[in-house]
């Protein structure tokens, strides 16, 4: 059952994450765009960028504190897969206008067929990449 | 109040990273390898998360603009085009590769694992890359 309870109850924390950037700022919780939108010369227009994200990390790093059991795994690729990785992902995020947090999570409620298409596309392609290096 | 709304949000939303197990890679390529031993976690991740905003978002769309901004910047691009696909599916490949996305690349980083930052820093330049070389996408 943890494998249904801790991930449902992650999912609403995200999903009242979301809801609160929308409801309270009337931002859109794309990851990929809240740092790809603050890679230029920052005005204070920008500042809430930083506020999200300064947030996010800050998370992490109380759980961290208090659970570090929640962080006992590995990275188990390379550090050239990392790069390519990281490298395709940064691009890719980019040029399709979003992850899963802002087609998936803030995408797909909305019934845009655009998110529906990306996330359809980037799941479909993940899924195949995973076979392909596991044959 | 905008500025302090970011950060909790944030905050709350690396919670609910962390707990769903979404920060671990291994979670996310046992989702992703449908086709050995599956592991369904992700699921009900985004279940819940995208059943939580159908019905927040149908809500928040009677308001008339945020409660601490001037409007919603609900996204205006409906184009299903090639950037979508082919952004896509390069963040698809570097997701199956690493099992990580932008969201838990930052969480990750209070680690300190010196991959987890070079990830990071990969997503980076990714990004710094796609800004210098946009141009080559549009049309003329």
């Amino acid at each position: 059952m943890e494998n249904v309870q801790n991930p449902l109850i992650g999912g609403i924390i995200i999903g009242v994450a979301s809801t609160m950037m929308l409801a309270f700022n009337g931002k859109i919780t794309g990851i990929s765009g809240i740092i790809g939108g603050a890679l230029k010369k920052i005005t204070k227009d920008d500042y809430w960028r930083i506020a999200f994200i300064l947030g996010l990390i800050f998370g992490a790093f109380v759980l961290y504190v208090i659970s570090p059991h929640l962080f006992q795994y590995e990275f188990k690729n390379s550090y050239l897969e990392m790069i390519m990785a990281g490298v395709l992902v940064g691009y890719g995020t980019r040029l399709g206008s979003g992850c899963t947090s802002g087609h998936g999570v803030c995408g797909l409620p909305r019934f845009s067929a655009r998110s529906l298409t990306a996330t359809l596309t980037f799941m479909a392609v993940a899924v195949i990449t995973v076979f392909i290096r596991n044959i | 109040m905008n500025i302090l709304f970011s950060f909790i949000s944030g905050f709350i939303f690396s919670l609910g990273l962390v707990i769903a197990g979404m920060t671990n890679p291994d979670k996310i390529i046992g989702f992703l390898n449908i086709f050995g031993e599956w592991d369904y976690a992700l699921a009900f991740v985004m279940g819940g998360a995208v059943i939580f905003n159908v019905l927040s978002f149908k809500f928040i769309k009677r308001q008339n603009s945020p409660l601490f901004g001037t409007k919603f910047e609900w996204p205006t691009n409906n184009d299903i085009d090639k950037k979508l696909i082919i952004g896509s599916s390069l963040f698809g490949i570097g997701w199956g590769i690493a099992g990580i996305c932008p969201g838990p690349g930052v969480a990750n980083l209070i680690t300190l694992n010196p991959k987890a930052i070079v990830f990071v820093i990969s997503l980076l330049l990714g990004m710094y890359i796609f800004k210098k070389t946009e141009h080559l996408w549009i049309k003329k």
